[in-house]
């Protein structure tokens, strides 16, 4: 069954730059799919269109047999708590305790006076923090996130998108502020999960090797439209080489001396 | 190969044109100076002709009345009560203004240029041009006083913090964003936490200021100390006045001292 579906998605932004041109996209329930695609090819954009972060400019997109491209603000709200997001910078606020910051992922299960007020039930604090236990860091629920690793960090945006529930899970640069190991292991999280809980997972990334290793349908974008779409097993070097218009370099690889941070 | 042209000498021409820019706006400045000092009638001939009088002055000042300083305990009181109130009163009320004037939190661009546009009037006038305008309109006392600093607090706390709100990380905001959180959850979750300390202090720094003005709001009889100033003055009861300086400069002294140390724990 088709979870999402795109139809001649296109973004341009208002500075006259058409990020993404004309995107045909059907993603199956339970996937598990890497974007791949130079920087300033549209990953982003997807990504961001995908949870109406970015409006799309002309197309459509269905969630779940559904038209997103048109929700009325309560809507909307209500779709983006059922669509977890994962940011390359971790986007946590550095100065909250790590079980502060996954509870703003139910903000959307607990009426706005007990939010404001920093009443969550009992029960939400318990599904945050069996969120911490699943990627393995609940006893860093008291500290405060700037005194995380930037792979812990990682870990508590994992925590707070699962803490949403959500049906799909978008992972924009994911890894790209880490260093190797810890970019497995990160990638090996969102992996599990995606097996044990059926959650349909995009992950942004523009290292192949990654892509290769852990996709299992992969996506190419290339200067915003979609170049390739099947499974990563298919996926040849000549294909990548095709995707990225030119030839993969070590910098393409994170094993390959690849830095983080390009 | 040497990149020459970029690091080629300057040219002759261009050194003396240097000069001559420099000797100019020398000249500028001084034109301007000379019409300025004509303009409040400034002559050291004058300066120099007033000397002993105001030496007669500061000597009549001394010893200051001693005596005098039980019978401003009062008035120093309603002086801080007067920054007190203005500073807290001022501060609630920059907290919406500051929201609105921040562009990463309001997003829509009329109210935002409109609030933007507000701030900066309010900032423009004074403490005491404030108080010099209540004292008309609710009459004489600290009350005016304290509506006075209340306009200036708020104006100064939401044009400071809301610079400060609006280069704060955005990332958390979109995070809270992406979650499905409403305005004031963002404002909550993601903002709060990090311009708060920046507030804090923003707002020690306003009482600082406050505590400052608030001992001469009473020269325009908008309550305090000043009044016993502008009293002791006008009655020319100079070793009272003597007092009046004094006691105000050890407490200003003091709770600036106070709330520096407060602000250098916070930042």
């Amino acid at each position: 069954m088709e979870i999402i579906e795109c139809e001649g998605l296109g973004v341009t932004y208002p500075g006259g730059v058409e990020a993404l041109k004309n995107v045909d996209l059907t993603i199956e329930d339970g996937d598990f799919v890497i974007v791949v695609g130079l920087s300033g090819a549209g990953k982003s954009t997807l990504l961001r269109t995908i949870n109406r972060l970015v409006e799309p400019t002309t197309g459509t997109i269905k969630v779940d047999g559904r038209v997103i491209n048109n929700l009325d603000k309560k809507e909307l709200k209500e779709y983006r708590s059922e669509v977890g997001m994962i940011f390359q910078n971790f986007n946590l606020v550095n100065r909250s305790s790590v079980l502060r910051n996954v509870l703003a992922g139910r903000l959307r299960e607990v009426p706005t006076w007990r939010t404001l007020l920093g009443l969550f039930p009992e029960e939400d604090v318990e599904e945050a923090l069996s969120c911490l236990e699943r990627v393995g860091i609940k006893e860093k629920a008291d500290s405060r996130a700037d005194e995380l690793s930037g792979g812990q960090q990682q870990r508590v945006g994992i925590a707070r998108a699962l803490a949403q529930e959500p049906k799909i899970l978008l992972a924009d640069e994911p890894v790209a502020s880490l260093d190797p190991p810890t970019s497995h292991a990160v990638m090996q999280d969102l992996k599990r999960i995606n097996e044990e809980d059926g959650i349909t997972t995009l992950v942004n990334l523009h290292f192949i090797d990654l892509a290769q290793e852990y996709g299992e349908k992969i996506i190419g974008l290339r200067e915003g439209e979609l170049v390739y779409q099947g499974p990563a097993s298919e996926v040849t070097e000549a294909k990548f080489e095709e995707i990225y218009g030119r030839s993969i370099t070590a910098d393409d690889q994170l094993t390959a001396g690849g830095e983080a941070d390009v | 190969m040497s990149n020459s042209a970029a690091e080629e000498k300057p040219s002759r021409f261009m050194l003396v044109m240097g000069k001559i820019k420099g000797l100019l706006a020398i000249i500028l400045v001084a034109i301007i100076y000379i019409w300025s000092a004509r303009g409040v009638g400034f002559s050291l001939i004058e300066i120099i002709g007033e000397l002993p009088s105001f030496f007669n002055l500061l000597w009549d000042m001394v010893p200051p009345n001693w005596a005098y300083s039980i019978r401003l305990i009062n008035p120093l009181l309603e002086t801080f009560q007067t920054a007190i109130a203005g500073t807290i009163l001022g501060t609630l009320l920059a907290i919406p203004l500051i929201l609105l004037c921040a562009s990463n939190v309001n997003r829509n661009n009329p109210l935002y240029f409109a609030s933007k546009g507000f701030m900066n009037l309010m900032r423009t006038i004074d403490p005491m041009l404030y108080a010099a305008i209540l004292v008309a309109g609710v009459g004489l006392g600290a009350f005016a006083g304290m509506l006075a600093l209340m306009f200036f607090s708020m104006a100064v706390n939401a044009k400071l913090t809301s610079e400060s709100l609006e280069a704060i990380d955005d990332g958390p905001l979109e995070a809270i964003e992406a979650c499905g959180g409403n305005k004031l959850e963002m404002i909550k979750y993601a903002v709060a936490p990090q311009i708060l300390p920046t507030f804090a202090s923003y707002t020690l720094y306003v009482f600082e200021i406050n505590i400052r003005a608030s001992t001469v709001l009473g020269l325009v009889g908008a309550g305090g100390i000043g009044v016993n100033l502008d009293t002791s003055l006008n009655l020319f009861r100079y070793p009272n006045a003597a007092m009046v300086i004094l006691a105000t400069f050890v407490v200003v002294v003091l709770i600036d001292h106070l709330s520096n140390v407060l602000r250098e724990e916070l930042v």
